[in-house]
C-alpha cells in the first residue's frame, strides 16, 4: 500500500529562493540556448529531407557489411545503425538530386536484397521528405508553437491579469527552451513527433501553472491578510500535493509510453518527460516569481464587478 | 453549506443521461473488439463489367480448386469480399484470383471489419487506422506548374505564327519570353496593329500589352492560369485514379492538397517500385483512321491483323482494327475540353490543335468524310521483375482505343466529338485527351512507406502500451485515494470507450502519434480527479463534513479544470492545424481526449461518487 505523502500542511517558503531558482533558470537556460546555437539540433528526416530505410534482416544483421555493400553500389554517404533490436538496420541517405530520390528507397532495398544473404530482408519503413517538404515544415511548425503560445497568452491575460500571464508565458518558454535544449545538448534526433511532444508540453506546461494561478487568485480574493509573497507561497504549498502527484501520474503514463510504445515513440516520450518535469518545476517557481517581480498586488486580481460599482453615483 | 444530506444527490434525468451517453460510447467503440479479417476484394475494372452471382460462384470454384481455405464470400456495393482466415491464404489466392480473372476485374487486398452484419448494417465501423498502423505507403506528389504554363505557351508560340500566317501580318519574330507571356517583334506599327487585331478575335483568351513601340506581347490572365492550374491537377488527378485502380488497391485516397499538390495513400501496397513505376507513367496519343474494309471480330479471333492495319482494343476489351498510318499525335493537342454540342445538345468534347498539327489534319480528313477515325492512348510503363534472381527493368507499352468517330468534316484547329453515351464519358475523354498531350510533369515530394509487419508491430506495441499505462494508473490512483481511485480508474476506462466510440464515429484516422495521444489523455485525465480528490482532502482538513467536503471539492475544482483543459486543448488545436498525416492523428485524439475526460472525469465521476455517497451520513471519508 502506498503511503501518504506529507505533502500537506506544508509550509515551505518558495519564493524566499525566488532568486536562486531565477539563477538557476537563466544558467540552465544559457546553456540550452548555447547549445542551440553551437551543436545546434539533430533534426530529423522530416525536417532536413533526405531518406530513411528501416530494413529488417532474418537474422542479426552485420552493419560493418551492410555498409561496405551500399559503399558499393554507390551509397557511400549513407549512415547506418541498429534499431531497436540487432536484426533491424537503419539507414540514412542524405537529400539528392530531386529525380534519383523518388526511387532511392527502392533501390537501396535491392542493393541490400541482392547482397550475400540479403534475400529475405524486408521493408519495415521507408521515408523520403523532399527538401521543399522539410524547409515548410520547419516553418509550419515553428508557427505552430508561435500559435500556441499566444492563443495560451491571450486566453490567460482574459481570464486572469496581465503579469500572471507573462508569468504563465516565461513558464511555458522555459520548458520549451529547456526541452529543445535538451535534445540539442545530448544530440537526440528531432522530429516531427517530437516538435508534436513539444507543443503538448505547451499546453501541459500551461496546464499546470494555471491551477497554480487558480489558486492564488482564490486566495489573494478570499484572505485580507499577507503580503502578496505570502500569499503565493500559501497557495503554490496548497497546491503542492496536486501539482505533483498530477506530474507523478501524467509521466508514469510517458514513461509506460517509452518502455513500451516503441522505438518510434522515443524521441516523444522523452520530450514529454522532460516537459513534465521542467513543466512541473517551473510552474512552481518561474510563473508566480515573475508576476512577483512584475509587482503583482491584491487590488490586481479582485473582481472587476467592484470597481464599477464604486463608480455609480 | 446548507442541508448536507441532500448535497451530492442528481436528479434521475442526470444519472440517465450519463447511462445513455455511456450506452452510445460502447456501441460505437464495440465493432472494434472483433479485428479484422484479411480480405481480397474485386470489383470491375469498368463500369460495364459486372460484379454478380456468377462471377462469386467462378471465384469460389477456383477457390476450392486450389484448396485455399476462406470464411466466406460476400456481395457488397457492387464488390465482391473474400474473407480469409490468415494472411498466407489471402495473399495466395490474391495473386491466383489475379491471374485467372485477367484485367477485367480489380483484385485488391483489403483489412475487412470482422464486425458481425449487424453492426455494419447499422453503419458502426472500427477506428479507421492510418498507414503507420496497417501497412502502406503514402505518396505526396507535386504537379510542375511552371513547367505546364511553359507547356502551353509553347503551344501558342506556335498558334499565333499560324495566325499571322494566315492574315497575311508581317512579323520578324515570335518567342516565348522568360518571365512569362509571348512577345511578337514587327518591322512597323502598322503591322503590329494588324495583328493586335487579328489575334484579339482570335485569341481571345490572351491578354495584350505593348511593351515596346515594335512589340506586342501576349500573355494569359490571372483567370486563365487559375484555370489552367486547376485543370492541370485534376487532369493528374484522374490520371492516378485509372492508374490506381490498376495497382489494385481497396481503399485508395487521392486528394488535392493545397493548389498544386496531391496525396497518394494506398493502404496495403507492399510493392512500392511498381506503385511508383504505374504511377509516373507517361502517355502518348495517336489518331488513326479505322480500317474499313476488314472484318473486325474476325481479325481479333484470328489474332492476326490485315496488312496495313493493327488490332486494338477499346476500353469495353471490343476490337478495333486502325490503319498502320498515323493521322496525328498527341503533342499537336492544344487543348481539349467538355461541354455540349450546340445543336444535338448531347455532350461533347471540343478539341484544339496548333497551326502545324491542324494544317496536318485537315488535309488528312478531307479525303475521309464519312469514314471513322480512332484515337489510341499510348501508357509507356517500366516494370521490374525478378529475372534469375536479377532485378531487371523492362520497358513496355499499353495501348488502348479511348474513342471512335465518324468524320463528318474536314477537321481544322477546333474541332468537336460527339455522339458520346454521358457527360461523365465526354469529362473523362476531355482528360484522357489532355493527359497524352500536355501531361504536366509530376513528381514525388514526399514518401512514407510502412510494411505490413511493421504496421503490425506498431499497433501491437500501441495498444500495450495504453493497456500497461491504464493498469499503472489504475493500482496508483487506487493506492492513493482508495474508493475514490476505483471510481477514477472506472471513469478513466469510461473515457477510452467515450474517445474510441468518437473516434469510431468520425472515422478519424488513429495513427501511432494519435495512439500517444490516448496514453497521454490517460495521465491528464486523471488529474482532473486528482484536483478534485485533493480539494475534498483540503476540505475535509478544513474540518468541513464529509458530504459538504465532497460537494465543495467537485465544485471548486471544476473552474480549473475547466482552465487547464482549455489551454491544452487551444495548443491541441494549433497542432491540428498544422499537423501533417500523424500529428494531424495526434491532434485529434488529444482534443476528442480532453472533451471526453471533462465528461467522465467530472460528470461521470461525480455521479458514481454521488450514487455510492450521495443522501448517506458520513462519518468520515477514506480518500
Amino acid at each position: 500500500m502506498m503511503g501518504r505523502f506529507s505533502l500537506y500542511n506544508t509550509s515551505i517558503d518558495f519564493l524566499r529562493w525566488r532568486k536562486l531558482a531565477m539563477g538557476w533558470s537563466i544558467a540552465v537556460l544559457l546553456i540550452a540556448v548555447g547549445s542551440l546555437l553551437i551543436r545546434g539540433m539533430n533534426l530529423g528526416l522530416d525536417f532536413t529531407g533526405g531518406t530513411v530505410i528501416e530494413a529488417q534482416y532474418p537474422q542479426p544483421a552485420d552493419l560493418a557489411q551492410v555498409r561496405e555493400t551500399l559503399a558499393k553500389a554507390g551509397f557511400g554517404d549513407a549512415q547506418t545503425q541498429h534499431f531497436g533490436t540487432s536484426r533491424d538496420v537503419l539507414i540514412r541517405i542524405p537529400p539528392r538530386e530531386q529525380a534519383k530520390a523518388a526511387t532511392l528507397s527502392n533501390d537501396v532495398l535491392h542493393t541490400l536484397q541482392s547482397a550475400e544473404g540479403g534475400a529475405d530482408v524486408t521493408l519495415a519503413r521507408a521515408e523520403f521528405v523532399g527538401p521543399q517538404v522539410g524547409q515548410e515544415l520547419v516553418e509550419q511548425g515553428g508557427l505552430a508553437a508561435l500559435g500556441a503560445l499566444l492563443g495560451i497568452l491571450v486566453y490567460v491575460m482574459f481570464r486572469f491579469e496581465w503579469r500572471l500571464a507573462v508569468g504563465t508565458i516565461a513558464a511555458t518558454v522555459h520548458d520549451v527552451l529547456f526541452t529543445i535544449g535538451w535534445f540539442s545538448l545530448f544530440q537526440i534526433e528531432f522530429d516531427l513527433t517530437v516538435l508534436a511532444a513539444v507543443l503538448a508540453v505547451i499546453g501541459y506546461s500551461v496546464n499546470d501553472t494555471v491551477v497554480v494561478l487558480d489558486r492564488i487568485r482564490e486566495n489573494f480574493r478570499k484572505r485580507r491578510k499577507g503580503s502578496a509573497q505570502e500569499i503565493m507561497n500559501l497557495s503554490i504549498n496548497e497546491t503542492l500535493s496536486r501539482t505533483i502527484m498530477t506530474s507523478f501520474v501524467t509521466l508514469l503514463s510517458v514513461i509506460v509510453m517509452y518502455f513500451f510504445g516503441g522505438v518510434v515513440m522515443h524521441g516523444f516520450s522523452v520530450a514529454m518527460i522532460v516537459g513534465i518535469v521542467v513543466g512541473t518545476y517551473s510552474s512552481i517557481y518561474i510563473a508566480s516569481a515573475t508576476a512577483l517581480y512584475l509587482g503583482i498586488s491584491r487590488e490586481d486580481l479582485l473582481p472587476r464587478a467592484k470597481e464599477t460599482a464604486d463608480d455609480r453615483p | 453549506m446548507s442541508t448536507p444530506y441532500t448535497l451530492n444527490q442528481y436528479p434521475w434525468w442526470k444519472y440517465l443521461l450519463i447511462g445513455l451517453v455511456m450506452l452510445w460510447g460502447l456501441v460505437f467503440a464495440l465493432p472494434n473488439l472483433f479485428g479484422e479479417d484479411p480480405a481480397v476484394q474485386i470489383s470491375g475494372a469498368r463500369a460495364n463489367i459486372a460484379v454478380d452471382a456468377a462471377l462469386q460462384n467462378r471465384v469460389a470454384g477456383l477457390l476450392d480448386a486450389e484448396q485455399l481455405p476462406h470464411k466466406r464470400l460476400e456481395m457488397e456495393d457492387g464488390r465482391l469480399l473474400i474473407r480469409f482466415l490468415d494472411p498466407e491464404a489471402q495473399l495466395k489466392a490474391a495473386d491466383i484470383l489475379k491471374d485467372r480473372l485477367g484485367r477485367d476485374y480489380i483484385v485488391a487486398l483489403n483489412l475487412a471489419s470482422a464486425a458481425p452484419g449487424v453492426l455494419r448494417a447499422l453503419g458502426l465501423n472500427p477506428m479507421y487506422l492510418g498507414l503507420d498502423l496497417r501497412g502502406g505507403v503514402h505518396f505526396l506528389m507535386q504537379v510542375d506548374m511552371d513547367a505546364t504554363l511553359k507547356q502551353i505557351e509553347d503551344s501558342y508560340v506556335d498558334e499565333i505564327r499560324t495566325q499571322l500566317r494566315a492574315e497575311k501580318v508581317q512579323y520578324v519574330s515570335v518567342s516565348r519570353i522568360p518571365s512569362g507571356g509571348v512577345q511578337v517583334e514587327f518591322k512597323d506599327a502598322a503591322e503590329r496593329d494588324k495583328a493586335a487585331q487579328a489575334l484579339r478575335k482570335n485569341l481571345s483568351g490572351l491578354q495584350q500589352s505593348e511593351p515596346g513601340p515594335l512589340s506586342l506581347k501576349l500573355s494569359l490572365g490571372e483567370r486563365e492560369i487559375k484555370e489552367k492550374r486547376d485543370f492541370a491537377l485534376q487532369q493528374n488527378i484522374t490520371t492516378l485514379r485509372n492508374r490506381v485502380n490498376e495497382l489494385g488497391v481497396a481503399e485508395p485516397i487521392i486528394q488535392q492538397q493545397g493548389s498544386d499538390r496531391i496525396v497518394v495513400q494506398l493502404p496495403g501496397v507492399q510493392d512500392t517500385a511498381r506503385a511508383k513505376e504505374i504511377l509516373g507513367a507517361t502517355a502518348t496519343l495517336e489518331f488513326r483512321l479505322a480500317d474499313e474494309e476488314n472484318d473486325w471480330d474476325q481479325a481479333a479471333s484470328t489474332g492476326r491483323a490485315p496488312l496495313n492495319s493493327r488490332l486494338y482494343k477499346d476500353r469495353n476489351g471490343r476490337p478495333v482494327l486502325l490503319q498502320k498510318r498515323v493521322m496525328l499525335t498527341g503533342d499537336s493537342i492544344v487543348d481539349a475540353s467538355s461541354g455540349l454540342d450546340q445543336q444535338s445538345g448531347g455532350p461533347a468534347v471540343y478539341v484544339t490543335l496548333d497551326g502545324k498539327g491542324a494544317k496536318r489534319f485537315e488535309d488528312a480528313t478531307k479525303d475521309n468524310i464519312g469514314k471513322r477515325m480512332g484515337v489510341v492512348f499510348i501508357e509507356n510503363k517500366t516494370e521490374t521483375k525478378r529475372v534469375d534472381g536479377e532485378l531487371k527493368k523492362t520497358a513496355f507499352t499499353v495501348e488502348e482505343v479511348i474513342n471512335v468517330a465518324t468524320i463528318r468534316d474536314r477537321l481544322g484547329r477546333r474541332f468537336q466529338i460527339t455522339g458520346l453515351d454521358s457527360t461523365r464519358e465526354a469529362r473523362d475523354l476531355a482528360l484522357l485527351l489532355r493527359a497524352g498531350a500536355l501531361a504536366s510533369p509530376i513528381e514525388i515530394i514526399e514518401e512514407r512507406t510502412v510494411g505490413p509487419s511493421a504496421g503490425k508491430e506498431n499497433i501491437a506495441q500501441g495498444f500495450r502500451a495504453a493497456a500497461i499505462a491504464l493498469l499503472v494508473i489504475a493500482v496508483f490512483m487506487t493506492g492513493r485515494y482508495k474508493s475514490f481511485g476505483l471510481i477514477a480508474t472506472a471513469a478513466l476506462a469510461a473515457n477510452v470507450v467515450l474517445l474510441i466510440a468518437a473516434l469510431s464515429m468520425l472515422q478519424a484516422t488513429l495513427t501511432l502519434p494519435g495512439i500517444a495521444g490516448i496514453v497521454l489523455t490517460m495521465g491528464m485525465a486523471v488529474d482532473a480527479n486528482v484536483l478534485i480528490y485533493e480539494r475534498i482532502r483540503e476540505e475535509l482538513r478544513n474540518g468541513n463534513s464529509p458530504q459538504a467536503a465532497i460537494h465543495a471539492g467537485f465544485d471548486r475544482a471544476f473552474d480549473t479544470i475547466l482552465d487547464s483543459n482549455l489551454t491544452t486543448l487551444i495548443a491541441a488545436i494549433m497542432l491540428f492545424g498544422f499537423g501533417t498525416g500523424p500529428i494531424k492523428g495526434f491532434a485529434v485524439t488529444l482534443s476528442i481526449g480532453i472533451l471526453t475526460s471533462m465528461f467522465t472525469a467530472v460528470t461521470g465521476s461525480r455521479a458514481l461518487v454521488n450514487l455510492l455517497y450521495g443522501g448517506r451520513k458520513l462519518q468520515s471519508l477514506s480518500v
